[in-house]
């Protein structure tokens, strides 16, 4: 059995560096993948993990963790070095993503590895299983939470506003959906291509909880996460303002960064800048 | 005594519920009709009215499964399986422990007409890897598969159910097996594997074509996939023609399942019947079996046009 660990804000920040250097790394030795939209959610991820979900390296599937559901699945690798830094597979796996009998799928899979909760990748489609988590979590009265993490993209997928429409009817103030906010998708900004604005508005006409955060703030993180700890009967949902491509400077805010691996001179000019 | 296995699949899982703790249900505005009503007044904690949602419906059953339920995911067959990515994706790929239930199946559902009618839906859930597909032929048979999935399998499902009465055709003592067959009456001149609401029908068309000297062996292939080719190809070999009759689009469906089966291991030509490849319609269910042959006469005309 594991509780989070209250590691402060300057390991953490340590911690997502060296997960950020190990993102691009392994994206360049896959020659594809989504690096834009897994350093926005970088800063997220780490303080999810190292502050707050009880977890196990050594027993992905612990009954009592908290869960985290990746709904924006291509921004795996993220989590991917995470999990290989907190121990849960060695960290030289890192290097076989996308690569044929490899674990570390493109998308998440949970039976390719124990510490994926769920098959996530066709977008819109994560919320509504994380929505089945705190239900079931619910119906066993076990106290452990469940954290979703969407993208703003994704969330033009109908299922979404499903799923959005029907958490608060079932009071699960055991979830915590992160919405990483970065402004990008594929064919340009989600401004143009189709709004989501305004956002925080709509949510709280949805009756969720609802905190409005910087994604790169660790103050910010931690007290909006320590916020949805207190929430009654009401699942919180935290819009979380982010960078796509944050921590390197040519690929912050670039739509062009979504999803491509950079080359063998754009990785070594990303290193330098995130080992700086 | 004639029941609707949607009916019979209401009672079973109320049964199953009051023993199984982590059996759960949900349903998209239709547990009146899809009969998870019946489980929903008993164990309400373990309902949830999901609203007209089936995408939704799935992926928090998903959820649930993944978490150590088994959660049975009502809808009618069209609109259930209609969610195929989230099926998928969601269900199939995780090898989630859902049953998605399918009800009011093929053109027996009557007067509500096309868009209410499953007509695909056997071949879109075939398709999925590690997805099991059953279709019972009549109560007893629904209420062995229902325990059958909430208490001794791994893994998804689709089950697939009438809105219309189904009269008695298994034998006596019965036990449904997963990936068998059951032969309900024997013959030598060809065989009729027929499946969910043409069962009854492919018995009467049998006893129909009896009396001019035709002996037709019927088959209930009620478990599609995994599907028994065993008694496949032991028909094939011992009566030489084979016939399929399924209230379903006839491309994708069960008679497709069996083609492939006949093709690969002992070719023996096969007349596949259902629906021709078109949408359905309204009418009474009575009137549509009896349009599209799906009913005794209907079938014992098709089966003389295949044996010519």
């Amino acid at each position: 059995m594991s509780t989070a660990a209250a590691t402060d804000i300057a390991t953490m920040k340590k911690i997502a560096s060296k997960a950020r250097i190990n993102t691009i790394k392994m994206l360049h030795e896959a020659g594809s993948g989504h690096p834009g939209g897994s350093l926005s959610a970088m800063d997220i991820m780490t303080v999810l993990m190292h502050r707050f979900m009880k977890h196990d390296p050594t027993n992905p599937r612990w009954e009592d963790r908290d869960r985290f559901v990746l709904s924006k699945g291509h921004c795996v690798p993220a989590w991917y070095c995470l999990l290989a830094d907190a121990g849960y597979f060695p960290e030289e796996d890192l290097m076989t993503l996308r690569k044929l009998d490899s674990p570390l799928q493109g998308h998440p899979v949970n039976t390719a590895m124990d510490s994926m909760e769920a098959c996530t990748g066709s977008l819109g489609q994560g919320l509504s299983i994380a929505i089945g988590m705190a239900m079931a979590a619910k119906l066993d009265g076990k106290p452990h939470k469940i954290y979703c993490m969407i993208g703003d993209g994704e969330t033009q997928e109908g299922q979404i506003w499903e799923a959005l429409l029907s958490a608060p009817k079932f009071k699960l103030d055991n979830l915590v959906v992160i919405l990483d906010n970065n402004g990008g998708q594929i064919d340009g900004p989600v401004e143009e291509v189709m709004s989501l604005n305004p956002v925080v508005d709509k949510m709280n006409a949805f009756n969720w909880h609802v905190i409005d955060i910087d994604g790169h703030d660790y103050d910010q993180i931690i007290a909006a996460l320590e916020e949805a700890n207190g929430v009654k009967d009401q699942p919180i949902f935290i819009r979380a303002a982010t960078v796509k491509g944050k921590g390197v400077s040519f690929m912050e805010a670039k739509i062009d960064w979504h999803g491509k691996a950079p080359s063998a001179e754009e990785t070594e000019q990303a290193l330098a800048e995130l080992s700086a | 005594m004639a029941k609707a296995s949607r009916l019979a699949f209401g009672e079973a899982l109320a049964e199953v519920g009051a023993k199984n703790q982590n059996v759960v249900a949900l349903d998209a505005d239709l547990a009146k009709s899809t009969m998870s009503k019946i489980f929903a007044d008993q164990f309400p904690e373990r309902f949830f009215e999901m609203g007209i949602q089936e995408a939704n419906m799935i992926g928090v059953a998903a959820g649930l499964a993944l978490s150590g339920k088994v959660p049975f995911c009502c809808s009618f067959a069209c609109f259930v399986t209609g969610r195929y990515d989230t099926i998928r994706i969601s269900v199939a790929y995780p090898n989630a422990n859902v049953r998605v239930i399918g009800t009011h199946a093929g053109i027996g559902i009557g007067e509500d007409g096309n868009s209410q009618m499953g007509l695909e839906d056997i071949g879109l859930m075939r398709g999925l890897p590690n997805m099991v597909v059953l279709q019972p032929a009549d109560e007893v048979e629904t209420k062995q598969m229902i325990e059958f999935l909430a208490n001794r399998h791994e893994g998804p499902a689709y089950v697939r159910l009438t809105r219309q009465k189904l009269a008695d055709v298994s034998p006596d003592g019965y036990q449904f097996k997963l990936g068998k067959s059951v032969v309900l009456r024997d013959g030598k001149d060809v065989t009729c594997f027929a499946t969910g609401g043409t069962v009854q029908g492919a018995v009467a068309a049998a006893e129909e074509l009896a009396g001019e000297g035709i002996d037709v062996r019927v088959v209930n292939l009620s478990s599609i996939k995994p599907i028994d080719a065993d008694i496949i190809v032991k028909c094939a070999k011992e009566t030489g023609k084979l016939f399929t009759v399924e209230d379903h689009n006839i491309i994708g469906g069960m008679g497709t399942a069996v083609a492939e089966v006949v093709t690969e291991k002992c070719p023996v030509p096969v007349f596949r019947w259902g629906l021709p490849d078109v949408f359905g319609e309204s009418g009474s269910p009575e009137a549509l079996y009896a349009k599209y042959q799906l009913d005794g006469p209907g079938i014992a005309a098709k089966i003389k046009e295949f044996l010519g």
